[in-house]
């Protein structure tokens, strides 16, 4: 028996177990946090602050910041929604995310978000960084205009799939996705199985051969916004 | 017989007994040997430390001293941070660039590199560079000149040091130029203390009465957040552990700052004494000094000093005859990343991995280094404890202000008569300090570095404390002939730089700012450009994940709030409906790069 934690989220009482974090307490009590770089089944990393809350005021990332009993926590508020807003503007702005192009259009996390925020132009100016695609393997590639650097595949190869085929290299806007090899996805173990390809939200990591097997207009957020499953689950009809 | 590359690195491996955790120990090595850890190093130490290549390729480019590709057996690093610029780093640099026949980022054919660095510790006698390890301070464009063709008589920069700077900066294993610059001392930290005093005082006491007395002592974190340490090293003694660490944070990295340069120069004894007395406090046997890559000069000293305390049993098994104490140090070196002075980010430095922060929760004190419960202090904290424990609580708390007790010292720089460290008691006025440093026609001072805040005339009155004017030590001081905007740019140039880039608002959100920012001071700017910034900052500073992101917007906020009309003479509106940072040329150069000719509408 686990001890059960009592708090609230916008003046909404919600149960929680111990030792999980404002995110998973959400999830299980019907109530949607966005967020990008948390994936269920993969260990916490905190990097895309698309989650931040305000606990007792002071701001947090909902999927690090574990809950404790009596917690204040405020969610969709102006304030914070702004935040969220800017962002996923950031995100959008950082890279070059032309989604009338792109084969992910309609699963993409980023996309999907953008339309639950009512974002139909970035906030800020567009920075058109150079970045690479990497197409040397044979059934995946990496297209790095699209990459968020939220670290899912980085962990998904290393957690799930043993491997350590990603990792990150350069820091600041330098940042990137690296391959654990001298110079390409070909000279490493990627295998078009492996769970870190699913694992991105982004067009960034795709299979070869497949992107419209399932046409636009009938893919995941197509049919459902963003976020809906989890609002569903307290709720249903 | 020669060793081949394979051999030696394998050995630089295994003499760190292959240990994952000595990665910067380990690249550290083989880059002083072979001039940079190439892709073929990258795989052989992946393969004796049983990591993935990826691994070690994202610790070498994380760290601006570390580098992939060979450089010149000779690096010179010529400081640009803003202080370096007012007193000529610029001629400074097109001396270099003008001997030596080649740009910044560039390497000459006899093996000589030329790059630029963020401050690097020396704003006191600015233009300041590093010559591999060795600084040579107070540059003009003539020294640069006789520094480029000594070198090419001889490679060796440590022959080019002639004269020595004051104290322990002539020690034998200093032998540098640098001066401290010790303008004040005052009695707390910069005065005579004896050898194994303070340590010996704390041994006989419990380690609970230590930190009692800490806590009456109301001793606060002297690296600028000003966390009580006493309440530190009771989460860090109350956590759950066998092993438990005490970490000196000597990464000081905050632009305008270089007060721990001298307390490590002239007190490291204080300095190693209050980690022995924290290993006592919290229940730890290992200290560890991560020594920013800067200082490198300082090590060979400093491990002397080390070496001296061991002999003394000042360090060692059952210090001071304390039967079942045991407590020793090693230094970790840095390798240039301003970030790593944020505590986890120097524990994830020390765990040889990239420098990013750690999520928190968990504190270090609870989950800190190779997740042991950790206490990071400052330098200076270090040595206020050795003074407390030395001579009383009350004694530490009759100097300071009521809320602020004990001094401070201040790295004062830029435009006054007399830079240097000055110990000054809490509650001292700007305006005194001012004074007293020689300070003339003064319009701004930059309180607490970038990251702090810079302050205008209306505010001299105000005071250095923790409920005023909080502040890690820097203090720059600019006159009237310095623009405020172009002070908050450069900053922001120096955040953008050392930003790690894992979590978004910091990586992207700076370079945003410093965009609008450079706009408006391009003469572009225009109405509402200022709330742009505002909000821009605010998200920034609220939804970063660490300390250095949730101030890097500083320069821009802090500007906005104590010098807004320097913003607003320089708005107008937008002419023609177009947004006047808008450049329709600079938009088309691509475009017509590629097709080959000038636009039809907007031609030249």
């Amino acid at each position: 028996m686990s001890e059960t934690i009592n708090f609230t989220i916008d003046g909404v009482e919600v149960t929680g177990q111990a030792g999980q974090s404002i995110m998973q307490a959400a999830d299980d009590a019907g109530i949607y946090i966005p967020r990008l770089c948390a994936m269920e089944g993969l260990s916490v990393f905190g990097a895309c602050r698309v989650c931040t809350v305000l606990v007792n005021g002071r701001p947090q990332a909902a999927c690090t910041q574990p809950i404790i009993e009596g917690m204040t926590v405020e969610n969709d508020t102006d304030e914070i929604m702004a935040i969220r807003r800017d962002i996923i503007d950031m995100l959008f702005v950082e890279g070059n995310h032309f989604c009338m192009f792109c084969e992910k259009s309609g699963n993409c996390e980023l996309q999907a978000l953008a339309y639950r925020f009512g974002i139909l132009a970035p906030g800020f100016p567009l920075q058109f960084p150079d970045r690479d695609v990497d197409a040397s393997h044979a059934d995946i590639f990496i297209d790095r205009n699209r990459c968020i650097l939220c670290g899912r595949c980085v962990r998904a190869s290393q957690e799930l799939d043993g491997k350590g085929v990603f990792g990150f290299v350069g820091r600041g806007a330098d940042k990137k996705v690296a391959v654990n090899a001298e110079a390409c996805l070909a000279q490493t173990s990627a295998d078009v199985i492996d769970k870190a390809v699913e694992a991105c939200p982004v067009g960034a990591l795709l299979v070869k051969r497949t992107a419209y097997r399932v046409p636009i207009g009938q893919r995941k957020y197509d049919r459902r916004p963003i976020g809906s499953n989890i609002e569903q689950t307290a709720t249903p009809e | 017989m020669t060793e081949t590359p394979e051999t030696a690195i394998k050995k630089i491996c295994r003499s760190n007994k292959n240990d994952r955790s000595r990665m910067m120990d380990i690249v550290r090595a083989v880059q002083e040997q072979f001039g940079c850890v190439s892709s073929e190093a990258m795989d052989l130490i992946a393969g004796e430390l049983s990591i993935t290549r990826v691994e070690v390729e994202g610790v070498i480019s994380f760290y601006a001293f570390l580098s992939s590709k060979p450089k010149g057996k000779v690096v010179i690093r010529l400081c640009n941070d803003i202080i370096g610029e007012m007193k000529g780093s610029k001629r400074v640099g097109d001396a270099f660039r003008q001997a030596l026949g080649v740009d910044f980022g560039e390497t000459t054919d006899d093996g000589i590199t030329l790059e630029y660095t963020p401050c690097i510790g020396m704003c006191d006698q600015a233009p300041a560079a590093l010559v591999n390890d060795v600084v040579f301070t107070y540059l003009s464009s003539d020294s640069a000149w006789r520094i480029v063709r000594a070198l090419r008589e001889d490679m060796d920069p440590q022959k080019l040091v002639h004269s020595f700077g004051d104290g322990n900066n002539e020690d034998g294993l200093v032998c540098s130029m640098v001066h401290n610059d010790i303008r004040q001392a005052g009695e707390v930290v910069l005065s005579e203390m004896p050898c194994g005093a303070g340590l010996d005082r704390a041994l006989a006491m419990s380690p609970k009465e230590v930190i009692r007395d800490l806590n009456t002592a109301r001793l606060r974190g002297r690296g600028g957040a000003g966390f009580p340490t006493g309440l530190k090293w009771n989460f860090t003694r109350q956590a759950d552990g066998e092993q438990k660490y005490v970490m000196c944070n000597a990464d000081e990295g905050e632009p305008g700052t270089f007060k721990d340069r001298v307390l490590l120069t002239e007190k490291a004894n204080m300095v190693f004494e209050g980690m022995a007395i924290g290993g006592y406090a919290i229940g730890a046997d290992t200290g560890v000094l991560y020594l920013r890559g800067e200082y490198a000069y300082l090590r060979s000293f400093l491990e002397s000093i080390l070496a001296e305390r061991r002999s003394k049993g000042l360090l060692g098994t059952n210090v001071c005859g304390k039967e079942g104490f045991n407590f020793d140090i090693r230094i970790q070196m840095g390798a240039g990343a301003y970030i790593c002075g944020e505590e986890t980010a120097l524990i994830s430095s020390c765990e040889g991995m990239r420098g990013d922060p750690k999520n928190r929760p968990p504190f270090p004190a609870v989950k800190g280094y190779m997740g042991c419960p950790t206490t990071v202090n400052n330098v200076e904290t270090f040595c206020c404890v050795a003074r407390i424990l030395e001579k009383s609580p009350g004694w530490f708390a009759q100097f300071g202000s009521r809320n602020s007790p004990g001094t401070k010292l201040l790295s004062i720089s830029g435009d006054c008569a007399k830079p240097g460290v000055y110990e000054v008691e809490f509650g001292v006025k700007l305006i005194d300090i001012l004074m007293l440093c020689g300070a003339e026609d003064t319009a701004s001072v930059q309180v607490g570095g970038p990251s702090g805040q810079l302050v205008g005339k209306d505010d001299f009155q105000r005071t250095i404390c923790y409920d005023d004017l909080a502040t890690g030590g820097s203090l720059m001081i600019f006159n009237s002939k310095r623009s405020p905007l172009k002070i908050a740019s450069k900053f922001m140039e120096f955040f953008i730089e050392e930003s790690c880039g894992y979590c978004t608002p910091c990586r992207v959100g700076n370079v945003l700012l410093k965009q609008r920012l450079d706009a408006i001071i391009a003469g572009k700017g225009q109405v509402g450009d200022l709330e742009y910034l505002e909000r821009l900052g605010t998200s920034i500073k609220t939804a970063s994940r660490c300390g250095l992101g949730q101030t890097s917007a500083n320069p821009v906020l802090s500007t906005l709030k104590n010098m807004r009309p320097a913003y607003e003479e320089l708005l107008s509106e937008p002419e023609n409906g177009q947004l006047r940072r808008f450049d329709i040329r600079a938009a088309l150069g691509q475009a017509e790069s590629i097709t080959g000719r000038q636009s039809v509408h907007y031609k030249e």
